[in-house]
């Protein structure tokens, strides 16, 4: 049965969750890939102050399509992980808990997500109109001149991952 | 001579890439189901049935099938007997930027590779141009996701390594990529030509139907036996393990030099959306010339 996860993220929340467990997010959770953490990293490296809270906060690994008049958002599932990891231990050292994309990412990551007790989290690719029903809110809160790399505060109800590296670090893949 | 119109090339590269950023073709879901209904993994399973549930909404909702509405690749096919007073990559464009602005789909192209500044209409599409006989304009497009490409490869192998290389290579491509180009896949595989001439073979591969088979015995063989193998590495649906890593193994292959074996492997994600139409070419009068 899957596991309900409730944002913001409490440790007591992941600690027991394991690799291969089915999970449903339900809250706020921001919309960030290459483009965008790029910047964050950036605001961090000059010690400026990030676009949004980012501890115990969900980063969804998404560039949605547009939303149409009559739609909340587009298709928006997951964009592949291991293209986040160079820039995924800054976040996490600020907090971050939570990260949802696809595929599988780089050895020594799983050793970052434990450091910072963390976990990552698989949506299935290539499914993003049936998990754009899941989102129903949907707001641009920073770098709009990124167009569908802009940073995104969605809310969900019930969207649907699975565990890929658990807060011990151990990995799916 | 014969004559395409723009106005028509331009409805209906957008009429085609609206269509197929939401709609897969029967056959590839034919092979869903298929596949779905002989899987035992009960993970595997359940992201098969995920996957045929996304196209129903998909279709019935109007929404794109995956936010990666991709990189427009089109095959053109022009008859000889046509003539254009235009240009017909520029029309393909002004199709194409139509559909992605009206059609609400993903701006994905970026001007230059190191200064990736949005384009904003998805142009320019990668255009490949062949001439045939006679008086029609077949236009292939595909929108092509970064994920999957992202995941092909090209290997000048040795021409002692042969068949076996080939193989062992297209495996290798498929295993290394995991789940990261959207598996369950459609495998596009070029051999032979030269450098650039076996990536357009692979690419030109994975636009062919499930159901085509090739007249070249050599390269029919050499499908049968990586479609067996490559679902035999236990990859499965999006990496997690499953007798479904591919839905179809295509082959093209070409001469090459005797001191070459080029091999590509072109990677389709399990959204394979294409579409292609044939316009046929009025007659023009030219008595005044």
């Amino acid at each position: 049965m899957e596991k309900r996860l409730t944002t913001p993220i409490t440790e007591n929340q992941i600690k027991d969750l394991k690799i291969g467990d089915e999970v449903l997010i339900t809250g706020y959770i921001y919309t960030a890939r290459d483009a965008a953490h790029k910047l964050l990293v950036e605001a961090i490296q000059n010690n400026e102050e990030l676009p949004f809270d980012i501890k115990d906060q969900i980063i969804y690994y998404v560039g949605p399509t547009p939303a149409k008049p009559n739609q909340v958002i587009g298709s928006c599932g997951p964009t592949s992980a291991y293209r986040m990891d160079k820039y995924s231990p800054y976040l996490m050292e600020k907090g971050l808990k939570v990260m949802i994309g696809k595929g599988d990412r780089s050895v020594e990551f799983n050793d970052v997500v434990k450091k910072y007790k963390g976990i990552y989290l698989l949506a299935i690719g290539g499914i993003g109109a049936k998990l754009s029903q899941c989102v129903v809110e949907n707001e641009l809160i920073a770098y709009p001149h990124l167009q569908s790399e802009a940073i995104r505060r969605l809310k969900v109800i019930d969207f649907p991952a699975i565990v890929a590296i658990d807060t011990l670090g151990n990995s799916i893949y | 001579m014969y004559k395409v119109e723009r106005k028509d090339v331009i409805e209906n590269v957008k009429r085609m890439m609206l269509y197929s950023v939401q709609t897969l073709h029967k056959e590839v879901i034919d092979a869903f189901e298929d596949s779905r209904d002989k899987e035992t993994n009960p993970l595997a399973k359940s992201i098969l049935d995920k996957i045929l549930e996304n196209h129903e909404i998909a279709n019935s909702k109007d929404i794109p099938l995956c936010q990666d509405t991709g990189i427009v690749v089109c095959f053109l096919e022009i008859g000889r007997e046509l003539v254009f007073d235009y240009d017909l990559e520029e029309a393909i464009n002004v199709g194409v930027s139509q559909a992605y602005i009206d059609g609400y789909l993903r701006k994905s192209i970026v001007r230059h590779p190191l200064n990736r500044i949005n384009t904003m209409d998805n142009t320019p599409a990668v255009v490949h141009h062949q001439f045939i006989p006679g008086n029609k304009l077949i236009i292939h497009i595909a929108p092509k996701g970064g994920g999957s490409e992202n995941m092909s490869t090209l290997k000048m192998l040795s021409p002692s390594e042969g068949r076996e290389g080939v193989i062992n290579f297209v495996l290798e491509t498929i295993k290394n990529a995991g789940g990261r180009p959207c598996p369950p896949l459609i495998v596009g595989v070029g051999i032979g030509g030269n450098f650039e001439k076996c990536a357009w073979l692979a690419k030109k591969a994975i636009l062919r139907p499930l159901n085509d088979v090739t007249e070249n015995e050599i390269d029919r063989d050499l499908e049968t036996e990586l479609m067996e193998r490559i679902n035999k590495l236990d990859v499965g649906p999006m990496g997690l393990g499953g007798l479904t890593t591919c839905i179809g193994v295509k082959v093209n292959s070409y001469p090459c030099h005797i001191a070459s074996l080029p091999v590509a492997v072109n990677l389709q994600c399990h959204s394979a959306r294409k579409d292609e139409v044939i316009l046929v070419g009025k007659k023009i009068d030219n008595t005044n010339n």
